[in-house]
């Protein structure tokens, strides 16, 4: 039997309706306001460069960019900390899926939750700062969230904290569907737990690891901006500015659309940069025998 | 068979090398305990807070609450508008996932099992469509929705929503839809079952797991999503949890348990479904990562 050959597009067409509506209008609309220039009284806009000028000189934006750039940094030591954890998880110790479950709560939990949860013990006055005083680490007790050269780690720390639970649980299910031989010889030739980490563990997790990078370098351009508005509004002195944060701000409290554009097209820009390297990696990875 | 005798072989080694085995099995509970205590302290904070009354909180702020109380918990549901903001949260979540998942699942089934020519493509499309940032989108679909006047309502948030989450759900079905035979399709085909039956009689009852684990991936981020709600629900009474929980933080910042109860209140709902549907939510995160 033949399928009418438009009956497919007649399935599909409610979606590409509303894709064309949320992705494809807006993109196309944004550039078009990147390249809108006000003109002075009584005048009508122009086109121009000059939103992109503005942009590229304003040092907020160096300061948001280098922010994004800051939180790169959080991705390694993820990385890393989920190799380990699924790496012991998959040792299956008495009680893994219970560890498992437990380790996975922070990426359910909100992050207005989070982080507010977090204001209160990362306070200068916090929990946090009354332990480490009762304990003599005065010196630890640090002005987390209120002082403009640690506020930006205190939030690397609280986004390491509720995005590693994902790590973990595709390393497992990377790990879980590797043939149990390659551990298994490499446990009869008697190498070290760390010996199997090393040369068995990571290279088996490449892929899975490799996916987690670089969704989480992505998350760290395009969906940071909950933890900045909850935890320090951009402050202190605009130390935890981050790209999405200084759009909102150019466009919902300047109200200036058109440089809050121009940070959007720059922001597509280096999200596509990201996205090749992606297909890159991949076709690496595929060259190497992954896959 | 095979499976067995490698787990007995395992289970030798392990036996002759008990003293090792031992250590090992120590440190690995130290660090996974060490771990997992960090992981749920904001839920202990949050928990233990919510049962103590203002004035027990100021000399107890970490411990078990000695004097429990339930009426923390009842002054955050009553006192601000936590519950219509609960509602609120429920309706645009229920909503948007419902649509969302609707549209996909329709979309999925041409480009997964029709051999639909421009499939792949649109596929492709949708999947380079996942890491659009929402920020660059919500700037002109904001101006839009100004000029056409439609800011403050349901349907708006709704239908934005719905919007972003479509290729993510879309990308996630069509991978479980093509691990339907399709032998069995056309088998319907030739019985002589008609193009909409075989998708309403066949493909979605087998789905059954799958739409499951694609509504719940969806409800995840819907009810903790905070940037559409901020910028288009800016009326009181319209908020949705997530940011009403912003406001609920600034007007009883003295009284610290209350906020940790409307917090409470505003976890409880994800983590009974976490709890419930743990397989549905690892399966709808890692099938990303399988098909790459």
């Amino acid at each position: 039997m033949r399928i009418n050959r438009w009956l497919p597009w007649l399935y599909a067409a409610p979606m590409i309706v509303f894709v064309a509506a949320i992705f494809a209008y807006p993109i196309v609309t944004l550039f078009r306001y990147s390249l809108e220039v006000p003109g002075a009284a009584n005048e009508p806009p122009s086109t121009g460069l000059a939103n992109f000028e503005y942009v590229f000189t304003d040092p907020l934006f160096h300061t948001a960019l280098l922010n994004n750039l800051e939180l790169f940094l959080c991705v390694p030591v993820m990385i890393a900390l989920s190799v380990i954890l699924s790496a012991i998880l998959f040792d299956r110790p008495k009680g893994w899926k219970i560890y498992r479950t437990l380790l996975f709560v922070p990426y359910i939990l909100s992050i207005p939750t989070v982080g507010f949860v977090f204001g209160y013990i990362f306070q200068y006055q916090g929990v946090l700062n009354t332990g480490l005083k009762l304990i003599g680490l005065k010196f630890l007790a640090l002005d987390w969230l209120g002082s403009p050269t640690w506020a930006m780690r205190t939030i690397m720390l609280v986004i390491i904290w509720k995005e590693l639970g994902f790590g973990i649980i595709l390393c497992l299910a990377r790990l879980v569907s590797v043939s149990e031989e390659y551990f298994e010889s490499a446990r009869v030739d008697g190498a070290r737990w760390w010996q199997i980490l090393w040369h068995v563990t990571i290279p088996q997790l490449a892929p899975a690891l490799a996916f987690y990078g670089i969704i989480e370098l992505i998350n760290m351009l395009s969906w940071v901006f909950a933890y900045v508005y909850v935890m320090t509004l951009g402050g202190p002195m605009n130390s935890t500015v981050v790209t999405e944060y200084y759009i909102y701000q150019q466009v919902f409290t300047n109200d200036i659309v058109g440089v809050g554009s121009a940070a959007g097209v720059v922001l597509l820009g280096i999200v596509a940069v990201l996205i090749a390297m992606r297909v890159r990696l991949q076709r690496r990875l595929a060259l190497s025998g992954y896959e | 068979m095979a499976t067995n005798s490698i787990a007995m072989s395992a289970g030798l080694i392990a036996r002759r090398r008990t003293g090792r085995r031992v250590i090992g099995a120590f440190t690995r509970h130290a660090v996974l305990i060490g771990f997992c205590a960090v992981a749920l302290l904001p839920v202990y904070f949050m928990t233990v807070n919510a049962f103590k009354a203002r004035s027990e909180y100021t000399t107890n702020k970490l411990g078990l609450p000695l004097h429990p109380t339930l009426k923390t918990l009842g002054t955050a549901l009553g006192g601000g508008d936590l519950y219509w903001w609960l509602l609120n949260s429920l309706i645009v979540t229920l909503l948007s996932v419902a649509l969302s998942t609707a549209l996909a699942a329709l979309a999925a089934y041409p480009i997964s099992l029709m051999r639909w020519k421009p499939g792949p493509v649109v596929l492709g499309a949708l999947i380079a469509l996942l890491v659009v940032p929402p920020i660059v989108l919500i700037v002109p679909i904001f101006e839009m929705v100004v000029h056409l006047d439609q800011l403050n309502t349901y349907h708006t948030v709704i239908i934005i929503y719905a919007g972003i989450m479509l290729p993510f759900s879309t990308f996630l079905l069509c991978s479980f839809f093509s691990t339907i035979s399709p032998a069995l399709i056309e088998a319907a085909r030739i019985d002589g079952a008609s193009v909409w039956r075989i998708f309403w009689e066949i493909v979605l009852p087998l789905s059954g797991s799958a739409l499951v684990t694609v509504a719940i991936v969806q409800s995840l981020w819907v009810w903790n999503e905070v940037l559409i709600a901020v910028v288009f629900l800016q009326e009181q009474g319209l908020r949705t949890l997530m940011v009403g929980l912003t406001i609920f933080n600034s007007r009883y910042r003295v009284d610290v348990p209350v906020v940790m109860a409307g917090m409470l209140w505003a976890t409880v709902p994800m983590v009974t479904l976490y709890l419930l549907g743990q397989r549905f939510f690892i399966r709808g995160l890692t099938a990303g990562a399988v098909k790459g």
